[in-house]
């Protein structure tokens, strides 16, 4: 599903940030991803969801080469992906409801096939009673489960998410942990950045570990 | 809802567009709009009246002749006039045929040698006014008038080819102007698109992020300037209609009540045809479709900055 070999990326002319990274992510996996702040995780997510490409190296997703695609197959893969962000994105002049539902209104579905999905959704994350709420009367927590939300509203193949646990509380943090498991073993493939080492604890994956720049495998 | 929003709603109702209105400027671009619609259809109806007046003078001039009788040794002018008369007259095809008088002849003349003109006292050459009803009379009128020595026939062809030219001329100034018109609609147009997208980074990157096509981004944008460029092309080509109805009038009023005097046959000359109403009309349009499209280009190319 995914492939990395020999990934290298640097920011302009600067120092490699991440350097010869390869690893696979496959079909029906679960994965950590860790390591000190600055180590490059969010940069590695970045290149797993296009907004980057490497400075060398091959990425192949979904059998297609990363560094060749055109933007309409670009945001085709992107449909393939659910990425949940460590600063949440959402739009603030949306509600709950829409925020979650937005990929599906983007994907041209008609509300009413959708509607729903959506309000039970919201539901299992514990939002359905503020279906109409907009984000900036939200806490970080709340946004933090309407963006995890947003981005399995679609059944994602690849999940990808950062710090989904960050804002909320250890049992919630469970909950939601314990749902990117349901997620794997529907087949999805999670990958989660995480240096929360209680979180990791809780459920025995594979742990990705970026440290200077260079990844290495801890299971 | 106004009528605008009743004809440009989209979705299902009470869906929170996904660009937010008030990051998507759109009074100052509807003024610019508005202004560059009412130029742009100032110019296509100005083109029009301009055709309309030279189309009206070239069929006059095309079905009106002008025989010259010069006054010459041992001839009475009068004599010759009046037998010419008599034999053109005579000709299938020519409707009507009438001597210019001594008085009109003068007021022809008034301009380049006053009033208070004696024409006994100058070899003033007559005129003879011919309207044709067919076009072959005028062989029959040219071998006629070989015959005369002292008649010259003048059938307006320089005359008739100068207005043509003028006509085209006014056409490919009036299509430069409206060209000049569009282009600077499209870099307002520009301008503005590029802050709107530069206000809305946020919700396009997430646009982006969640799989949305260049395209899809392009037309939500393009959906917004299409209804500000409506609005504006339609207000400047409303205030361009006015001021023609107004013209209109005013010329009707002037020839009422001055009678056919030179400032009512100015007035009167604005009298724009359903043509003229219609392409006027269709540069409204054109102006708002060029906003849209303008709009949908600068958001392809900015999104391509983007990725």
């Amino acid at each position: 599903m995914v492939r990395f070999e020999n990934v290298g990326l640097r920011y302009g002319q600067g120092a490699e940030i991440l350097k010869d990274i390869s690893f696979s992510v496959t079909k029906n996996s679960f994965q950590f991803l860790t390591g000190p702040s600055g180590a490059g995780k969010t940069s590695l997510l970045r290149l797993l969801f296009l907004s980057l490409r490497p400075t060398r190296g091959l990425i192949s997703l979904f059998d297609q080469d990363a560094t060749r695609l055109q933007p309409n197959e670009v945001a085709a893969i992107r449909r393939r992906i659910g990425i949940v962000f460590q600063d949440f994105r959402l739009l603030d002049h949306l509600t709950a409801y829409e925020n979650v539902a937005l990929p599906l209104r983007v994907a041209g579905r008609d509300e009413a096939s959708y509607r729903g999905e959506v309000v039970e959704l919201l539901g299992w994350v514990g939002l359905g009673e503020r279906l109409d709420a907009l984000p900036p009367i939200l806490s970080g927590g709340e946004k933090q489960r309407i963006a995890i939300a947003r981005a399995l509203i679609v059944r994602p193949e690849l999940l990808l998410a950062d710090e989904p646990t960050g804002n909320v509380d250890a049992p919630l943090a469970k909950r939601l942990l314990r749902l990117f498991v349901e997620l794997k073993n529907m087949g999805t493939a999670v990958v989660i950045a995480t240096h929360d080492v209680a979180l990791m604890d809780q459920f025995d994956a594979p742990r990705l570990v970026l440290n200077d720049g260079r990844l290495y495998y801890d299971r | 809802m106004s009528i605008f929003d009743a004809i440009f709603a989209k979705g299902s109702a009470g869906r929170t567009p996904i660009l937010p209105r008030e990051t998507v400027t759109g009074s100052t671009l509807l003024a610019v709009v508005a202004i560059m619609s009412f130029l742009a259809a100032l110019t296509v109806g100005a083109v029009r009246i301009a055709q309309i007046s030279v189309n009206e003078w070239r069929g006059e001039l095309a079905n009106e002749m002008t025989i010259q009788v010069k006054p010459a040794e041992g001839h009475d002018l009068d004599v010759d006039v009046k037998n010419i008369l008599e034999t053109v007259q005579r000709i299938s095809g020519i409707t009507e045929a009438r001597v210019y008088t001594k008085e009109e002849s003068e007021k022809l003349l008034a301009p380049w040698l006053g009033s208070n003109l004696d024409l006994g006292a100058l070899p003033v050459p007559r005129l003879i006014r011919l309207k044709l009803g067919d076009q072959a009379a005028i062989s029959a009128l040219r071998a006629v008038l070989d015959t005369i020595p002292n008649a010259a026939l003048n059938d307006h062809r320089a005359f008739a080819a100068r207005l043509t030219a003028i006509s085209k001329t006014a056409a490919l100034a009036g299509f430069l102007i409206l060209v000049l018109v569009l282009l600077a609609t499209v870099l307002s147009v520009s301008f503005a698109t590029r802050g709107a997208v530069a206000a809305n980074r946020p919700t396009v990157e997430v646009l982006h992020f969640i799989g949305a096509r260049n395209s899809y981004i392009a037309s939500l944008f393009q959906r917004h300037f299409f209804r500000v460029g409506f609005r504006g092309a339609l207000l400047g080509g409303a205030v361009a209609v006015l001021l023609f109805v107004i013209f209109r009038f005013s010329g009707r009023l002037f020839g009422a009540i001055a009678g056919p005097g030179d400032a009512a046959f100015l007035l009167t000359s604005f009298n724009l045809d359903w043509r003229g109403y219609f392409e006027i009309a269709a540069a409204v349009l054109l102006t708002a479709l060029v906003t849209a499209l303008g709009s949908r280009f600068t958001v392809i190319s900015t999104l391509r900055n983007i990725d």
